[in-house]
């Protein structure tokens, strides 16, 4: 049996989710404990954002 | 404040003919599914014969067109009568000698343009020469066998990346000469930018470049910081635009910071890609293709991740507006503008976010091309001894 490309697209944006809420809550968290340091957690966490929304991206349009 | 001088570049001009997009409907089948009782009969490619199409069909297209680069600025346009407000722009091909006339010849696609004894005539947003009655002959998989004239026309990407260009050297030249004239205190719109300046030189570049070198690519960073973010924020009016969800114009700035990370390179930097040291040897060989692999992949996801955001935004946007002609009721326009309304100003955000994005992971690269890492030589060394 195939299994369409769109399945493997979804798989990959669920963890895509997970990875970016993964990111944010551990923001949150570093943010919490060092308010002080809140400009370089957010810099950082962009950063890692948006990596992995990149790899979200190119799922979805090779689907 | 000798780097507010900057240069423009209309590298779309060059690359805007590259349009082999393929676009993902995901959200817009996923918002209409529930919305609409029509019977599930979504051709897998559009009739050219059928005048009567399926509406989901219909709003697919309009989204599809809206996505492409297009040869006027329409504001409205009625597909009964053919009336409506657009702006023409010039079509200039070179197909033996130079033809240029204005795209409204083309009536939207509905007449043939005739030049010089050519005739030309639009179909789906591109130009095929015809004969005189307009005929079109296509293959098997309905794509048009008519050949096509080199099109080197002023479309509404290329006039809009002009505009922006435009734009943007009127508000730094008035900037620079603000700070001249008044003793380095911006005033009026300069009081706008200057913070936005400022924030790309001390949160971008010197934190992600280091205070030695980051002069050197200030002028690159605040162009595609502002370029960018003009761009997208264009994206949002009525003209319709879509220059930034173009995938052929964020190739062409990802190349260029591919292009500046790989000429700008420091010896460590290649040194760290071929033969990194304090790695055992066999573990070199296997890092070395896998790290030059993502000297590649680094510009790629920068391409990827503007144009998939963009596009993304559009189709959405454009997907919430056919909810009015999906409901066909009271609910439908007031639903279909509080969801548009909101996502608009998502918009914003997101248009200012990917500019900052783009620009940050441009500085990380080019921050990485040119770090000197002292640590490193001393193991290196250690580990010859």
């Amino acid at each position: 049996m195939e299994i369409p490309t769109i399945v493997g697209a979804g798989l990959i944006v669920i963890g895509a989710g997970l990875g970016i809420g993964r990111i944010g809550g551990s923001a949150m968290d570093a943010i919490a404990r060092q308010p002080e340091a809140s400009g370089k957690i957010q810099t950082a966490m962009l950063i890692a954002a948006a990596l992995i929304e990149g790899i979200g991206f190119a799922a979805l349009f090779a689907s | 404040m000798q780097f507010l001088k900057r240069r423009i570049f209309f590298i779309g001009i060059i690359m805007y003919r590259i349009q082999y997009f393929v676009f993902t409907f995901i959200l817009l089948f996923a918002i209409t599914a529930n919305a609409s009782s029509a019977p599930d009969s979504i051709p897998a490619h559009e009739e050219h014969a059928e005048p009567a199409k399926d509406l989901r069909t219909e709003i697919k297209e309009d989204i599809k067109h809206h996505l492409q680069d297009s040869h006027d600025f329409t504001l409205f346009h009625s597909k009964k009568d053919g009336s409506g407000i657009s702006i023409p722009l010039p079509v200039i091909l070179i197909d033996n000698g130079l033809h240029i006339f204005m795209s409204s010849k083309f009536h939207h696609g509905e007449h043939v343009a005739e030049s010089k004894g050519n005739f030309y005539k639009l179909y789906h947003n591109k130009i095929y020469k015809t004969d005189a009655d307009g005929t079109i002959s296509y293959d098997e998989h309905n794509h048009p066998t008519n050949t096509k004239p080199l099109d080197f026309s002023l479309t509404k990407s290329v006039v809009t990346i002009i505009l922006a260009s435009l734009l943007m050297l009127w508000m730094f030249t008035s900037l620079a000469k603000s700070y001249k004239k008044n003793n380095g205190i911006a005033t009026g719109f300069g009081r706008f930018l200057e913070p936005l300046v400022l924030f790309v030189r001390d949160e971008i570049a010197i934190p992600n470049i280091g205070v030695k070198h980051y002069n050197r690519y200030m002028s690159y960073l605040l162009t595609i910081f502002f370029f960018i973010w003009l761009l997208n924020l264009l994206g949002l009016t009525p003209l319709g635009v879509n220059v930034t969800g173009n995938i052929a114009i964020t190739f062409s700035l990802a190349i260029l910071t591919y292009l500046i990370t790989t000429f700008t390179a420091k010896k460590d930097y290649w040194k760290h890609i071929f033969w990194m040291p304090g790695v055992p040897k066999p573990m070199k060989v296997i890092l070395a293709p896998i790290e030059l692999l993502g000297t590649i992949i680094k510009p790629f996801s920068l391409m990827i991740r503007l144009y998939a955001n963009m596009t993304a935004g559009h189709v959405v946007l454009m997907s919430i507006l056919g909810l009015i002609f999906i409901f066909k009721s009271w609910v439908g326009g007031p639903l279909s503008f509080g969801l548009a309304f909101a996502l608009s100003l998502l918009e914003l955000l997101v248009a200012a976010l990917q500019a900052y994005i783009f620009t940050m992971l441009s500085a990380l690269y080019f921050g990485m091309a040119v770090e000197e890492h002292e640590h490193h030589h001393e193991e290196a060394h250690t580990e010859h001894h």
